[in-house]
């Protein structure tokens, strides 16, 4: 029991964080995407898990395969951007975003939302389901965005294992869907697909929340789960590009776990819903408590 | 080992007796920052942070991403969201794939922590009926730090803790009983 071996040196471990570190750089130089402001823990991991995964024995030698073979960049996209989510995941944020935003977003001729890092899907059609029971979908335009290519082809198609239905059913019964999910699917095999209506007011976009700028004026943001893999001064930059790309009164709706704390940013930007994390741009101009 | 900075704590089935019984026998003068993942299948951990509260003598909270960890602070890893210590020190929050089949994963915080703290980690493994921790106590170990595994013939659910033997070792195996007092003597100033 009491049998060890001596510490692996500071040095060894300094040189994997100095592999990482090229394989960012490279990744930037080579291909032009940017995670040097990423927080530092969960991308080493993901850089070494891609590692393991392609077989390359050291970072450095997958660095060497990014920069010469074409084909790896989509395998490595995939493997650094946000993993897959849930549709109506927290279904008390869904529930939140009907009772307490749909009534402001009601009152405009045509409502834009912004669903950033939209990765494959769940959210988008989960949020269109809501706002077609609302009576509000055929006045909206959401656009849906990711950095991934593939995550987005695969969002436009919108099928998902159906072993994921289950818990899918039941999260939107609890976010308060007044049907069943069953009537906007249809299983097959082991797959089920959604209704392709849902996707008839969804723009599918590339953008990068590191890169690139301002797009669209929409009066909700949903970006869930993102940010929190990203560094202090990338979040801030992040926030005000949201508030930036939101009009007056416009909503902010982020990851029930994250943290504004150490924003400069936040303070555009007044809690509405702090459990659900549900903020409205402009200060004082809460919904209703 | 250096003097110890932090504790991370890693459990599951059988866990909420048995960190109970840990917090309520530990000093409340302990001036190192304790990061606890637990397996709970509930939505929140706030009951648990609730529990738990009413018997440890050191204030009970749910890990903040971006937070500074805090000495003489009990942080609890929030669900479905792994914990991990940046090497500023600060929690950060990950959503990506479970690991061994776990998220929060006790090997995500633990390897984490490792790189963050190296020698100055003490890492526990209590009951479980999996054996997540077990790759992580063996990064704390490589990176100096110290491990801690309750006996598993002492443990509510012992696959655990044996799983965390049989991989990394420890340097302390003890019954639930005996690690506080050994937290107390190694922590106190």
């Amino acid at each position: 029991m009491n049998e060890r071996r001596e510490p692996v040196p500071a040095k060894d471990v300094a040189l994997e964080d100095i592999e990482v570190e090229l394989f960012v750089r490279a990744l930037r130089l080579r291909h032009g995407y940017d995670f040097s402001q990423y927080a530092p823990a969960s991308l080493k991991r993901r850089v070494l898990q891609l590692a393991r995964a392609l077989e390359a024995h050291t970072v450095s030698a997958l660095t060497a395969r990014l920069l010469h073979e074409p084909g790896l960049l989509s395998v490595v996209l995939a493997g650094l951007s946000v993993p897959v989510s849930e549709m109506f995941r927290d279904p008390d944020v869904f529930r939140a975003l009907r009772e307490q935003v749909f009534p402001v977003l009601a009152s405009y001729p045509q409502i834009n939302i912004w669903q950033a890092g939209c990765a494959r899907g769940q959210e988008v059609y989960s949020l269109a389901i809501l706002l077609e029971e609302a009576g509000l979908y055929e006045r909206t335009q959401i656009y849906a965005t990711d950095f991934n290519e593939d995550a987005l082809t695969q969002a436009q198609e919108g099928i998902y294992p159906s072993k994921e239905a289950q818990l899918w059913s039941r999260n939107y019964l609890a976010a308060g869907g007044s049907h069943t999910l069953a009537d906007y699917y249809s299983a097959r095999y082991e797959f089920i697909k959604l209704d392709q209506r849902l996707r008839r007011n969804v723009i599918f976009a590339n953008h990068n929340l590191v890169t690139d700028e301002v797009f669209c004026e929409a009066h909700l943001v949903l970006c869930r789960n993102v940010l929190i893999y990203f560094s202090d001064p990338l979040q801030d930059r992040t926030l005000a590009l949201f508030r930036d790309s939101l009009v007056r009164g416009g909503f902010l709706c982020l990851g029930t776990r994250e943290s504004l704390d150490f924003a400069p940013s936040s303070i555009d930007f007044t809690a509405v819903e702090t459990a659900s994390r549900i903020y409205r741009l402009g200060p004082r101009t809460a919904v209703r408590d | 080992m250096a003097t110890p900075q932090a504790i991370v704590i890693g459990c599951s089935a059988g866990g909420l007796t048995a960190l109970e019984a840990l917090f309520a026998a530990l000093d409340p003068a302990l001036p190192q920052p304790i990061a606890v993942c637990c397996h709970t299948g509930s939505s929140t951990v706030d009951l648990l942070c609730e529990l738990l509260g009413d018997h440890a003598r050191l204030p009970v909270v749910e890990a903040r991403e971006r937070e500074p960890l805090k000495g003489g602070v009990i942080h609890i890893a929030p669900s479905g969201y792994h914990l991990l210590v940046e090497a500023s020190r600060r929690f950060s929050l990950s959503v990506d794939a479970r690991v061994s089949f776990a998220r929060p994963s006790i090997d995500v915080l633990f390897e984490s922590a490792a790189e963050a703290y190296r020698d100055a980690l003490i890492g526990i493994v209590l009951t479980g009926a999996n054996s997540d921790g077990a790759e992580g106590l063996r990064r704390i170990r490589q990176l100096g730090g110290l491990a801690i595994a309750q006996d598993p013939a002492d443990a509510e659910q012992s696959a655990m803790p044996q799983a965390a033997l049989d991989l990394a070792g420890a340097d302390h195996c003890l019954p639930l009983a005996a690690i506080a007092p050994l937290l107390n003597r190694l922590c106190l100033p």
